[in-house]
């Protein structure tokens, strides 16, 4: 999606005295690039290319669950798949996908012309990779990947093997990499917007994505902490979790879920700023309560730091701190609460049109929302340790991350790729895909829930006998989502190599300095700063 | 790279450090919590709650320790007397010496006074259930943990617990169980 851009890039500097460099060819260019666009674009790519790779476990599991008893995988690497689906999903598919977005718009949001640490940008996404590499060897080594659960919860995580250290070492850089991007957004935000840009003009998603570099900041240490003590449980003789050595394995789960909760809005705050970016262009009215949502933003952000314990209230907690936390959960719905009032407000008498990014925001908006509800539902302590490690905490949760966060990100490339290669994609395309996604998910997931309302356990690949129908029409629905995939990925293509011309504008109802530049956007943007009145 | 750019750059580094460290300063911020408010405190836990005391009803728990005369050891109690609730899990401490100046292998016998409570005293851990070695001299502290069933008799208002250490040596060389004898 950048050759057009490259090469508009090299135009651009044969009558330009900005004393640039032309991006060396090749793979250099990419490697030593230090320029937001292609960095965005790499962080893009790689996040495809880890969706396809922990989507393709996601279905090895769906096939496992197709019958009851075990069928292609053994319970060990079944419990790695599980593990590391989860590990690449979160940190290697929505979390550079998000931080890709935030590479491309930021600047070209606030008319500034690139991020403000361009070679820790570089770093930031480069060791993305490495990590990867870490995860992916894993599964070839001795004992395989780990297996122990996406969170890492000791006693199982100080007894397995190397891969258990070489997994760490990933969390680790993974997690240096979003400081590294949280400290750039930071920066950019605060210190290069265009003149008359105020914070409050701001578009949302530059809001959402600042706020959720302050939750990076202040989470991935604390998660970082965590692992740390895990390591040297494990190598060094420490106790920390280590029961044996008088740690307390519960420990553990407190100091990861401190980090772990602020992590789940990690993955939507962005995605919020995404559908408040969308849902107002093809609405054709302006966003509906912008400073609600900017308050809204921050509440939630705030809150997520008081309710880290509902994800353990079976380890045994007194009535009075399940109370809190419980009351302190449903608060949250207040903000979010916000949010949907505000999008459908938007939409509320507008002159609707409904192309691909639009139908995904709308998707977004209504299956984002049964996500929240069912997180409502586990907020009930009571209720949560009937259903505590059920595949109804499975459907709650791909409610929100997949129909939540990975749609906005389809819903935000489709808005922004013509902008991104010069192309409109092929809308025909877009839609089947959307289609077949939106169909495809809500039969993955919805009999979920009905699957742990009936008692079924996560994280087991047998199970019994009763649950099969069910287990087998989200099997199907599973493969239908998951190839439908592959729509997206020749959309992509096709709209990187070539097709029908974009305009400058793109899209009718747009607004915001990404407009007013052209399609595609050159290598080069907002050298002057232009002047928002 | 400008000066304002530096100083943000310098503001958010300290911040990420001073997270780090907090995920660290957790671990004890987490135990002074629960000391402070008593969450966590074993029996106090709230999911986990004992319905089995009788508390009701005392009972006296004598305690008694005897050896048997070919046995050089010296066995005693290190508390003599406890009042306690019928279900109420109890742990209590016996101490033995070696007092020659050989290993000696010995095992203790329980016996109870009533006996009708021997049914009920349901020793969970205890020194008892193995054969002890002791090095010349040697010293050693040992528990036994039981619960008093709160099904006994509400006659019984006093149990006496009584243990006697004999040498395991004549045993081990009537069974040929050599290995019991410690060499040298």
């Amino acid at each position: 999606m950048t050759d057009a851009a490259h090469a508009h890039g090299h135009d651009d500097h044969s009558h330009g005295d900005h004393g640039h460099h032309a991006p060396p060819s090749g793979m250099m260019r990419w490697l030593t690039t230090t320029n937001h666009k292609d960095i965005g674009s790499l962080y893009l790519w790689f996040s495809l290319i880890m969706l396809f790779t922990a989507g393709s476990m996601a279905l090895l599991i769906r096939a496992e669950l197709f019958q009851p008893g075990l069928q292609l995988t053994n319970p060990d690497f079944f419990n790695q798949l599980t593990t590391m689906h989860g590990l690449i999903m979160i940190f290697g598919v929505i979390m550079p996908a998000f931080s890709g977005f935030a590479n491309w718009q930021i600047p070209l949001m606030l008319g500034a012309p690139d991020m403000a640490f361009p070679r820790m940008n570089n770093w930031a996404f480069w060791i993305l990779p490495v990590a990867g590499v870490l995860l992916m060897g894993s599964f070839l080594l001795p004992g395989g990947a780990v297996a122990g659960g996406w969170t890492m919860y000791p006693p199982l995580f100080i007894q397995g093997g190397i891969s258990y250290d070489l997994t760490i070492l990933a969390v680790h850089i993974m997690g240096l990499s979003s400081i590294m991007g949280s400290i750039n957004i930071i920066t950019t935000i605060l210190n290069m917007r265009a003149p008359g840009l105020t914070l409050m003009k701001m578009p949302l998603f530059c809001w959402t994505w600042l706020i959720t570099a302050y939750l990076l900041i202040a989470t991935m240490p604390v998660l970082a902490g965590a692992v740390t003590m895990l390591l040297t449980d494990r190598n060094f003789g420490t106790s920390f979790f280590n029961a044996a050595g008088g740690g307390d394995p519960v420990m553990f789960q407190h100091i990861f879920w401190f980090f772990a909760h602020p992590e789940v809005y990690i993955l939507i705050l962005p995605a919020f700023g995404i559908v408040s970016s969308i849902i107002p262009t093809f609405a054709r009215k302006p966003l509906f309560g912008y400073a609600s949502m900017v308050y809204a933003t921050a509440s939630i952000a705030i809150l997520s730091f008081i309710v880290w314990a509902h994800h353990m209230f079976s380890v045994g907690m007194p009535a009075a701190a399940q109370l809190f936390f419980m009351f302190s959960t449903m608060l949250i719905a207040v903000p979010t609460g916000v949010k949907v009032f505000n999008w459908v407000a938007t939409m509320w008498k507008g002159s609707m049109t409904f192309e691909t990014p639009m139908l995904f925001a709308i998707a977004f908006v209504c299956l984002f929302t049964i996500g929240g509800f069912s997180g409502l539902v586990l907020a009930i302590a009571p209720v949560d340790i009937q259903l505590h490690d059920t595949y109804y905490v499975v459907a709650h949760f791909h409610y929100v991350l997949v129909s939540g966060a990975l749609f906005s990100i389809f819903a935000g490339i489709y808005y922004w790729l013509p902008k991104w290669s010069g192309h409109m994609y092929d809308e025909t395309l877009g839609k089947w895909h959307f289609w077949l996604s939106v169909i495809g998910m809500n039969i993955v997931f919805f009999p979920m829930h009905f699957l742990g309302l009936a008692g079924m356990p996560r994280r087991i690949p047998d199970y019994a006998l009763q649950f099969t129908e069910f287990n087998q029409i989200a099997t199907v629905g599973a493969f239908i989502f998951g190839f439908s995939q592959l729509i997206f990925l020749v959309v992509v293509l096709k709209a990187a190599r070539g097709g029908v011309k974009a305009t400058d504008r793109v899209w009718e109802g747009a607004e915001g300095l990404e407009w007013t530049l052209p399609s595609p956007a050159p290598y080069h943007t907002f050298e002057t700063a232009p002047v928002v009145k | 790279m400008s000066a304002g750019n530096a100083k943000t750059l310098g503001k958010l580094v300290v911040v990420t450090l001073l997270m780090f460290g907090f995920g660290f300063a957790l671990v004890p911020f987490y135990y002074k919590i629960c000391e402070a408010t008593g969450i966590n405190s074993g029996a106090e836990q709230s999911l986990v709650k004992n319905t089995q005391i009788d508390t009701r009803r005392w009972v006296t728990l004598e305690f008694d320790a005897n050896t048997n005369t070919s046995l050089p050891w010296r066995f005693k109690p290190l508390q003599t007397r406890l009042k306690v609730h019928p279900g109420q899990l109890v742990q209590v401490e016996y101490e033995v010496i070696n007092n020659s100046d050989h290993a000696i292998v010995g095992q203790a016998v329980p016996s109870y006074g009533p006996a009708r409570a021997a049914a009920f005293f349901k020793k969970i851990e205890c020194f008892c259930f193995t054969p002890q070695t002791l090095a010349a001299g040697e010293r050693r502290r040992m528990p036994v943990l039981f619960v008093l069933d709160h099904a006994m008799d509400p006659e019984v208002h006093t149990v006496t617990l009584s243990y006697t250490f004999f040498d395991m040596a004549p045993k081990a060389a009537a069974s040929g169980l050599r290995n019991l004898m410690p060499h040298g």
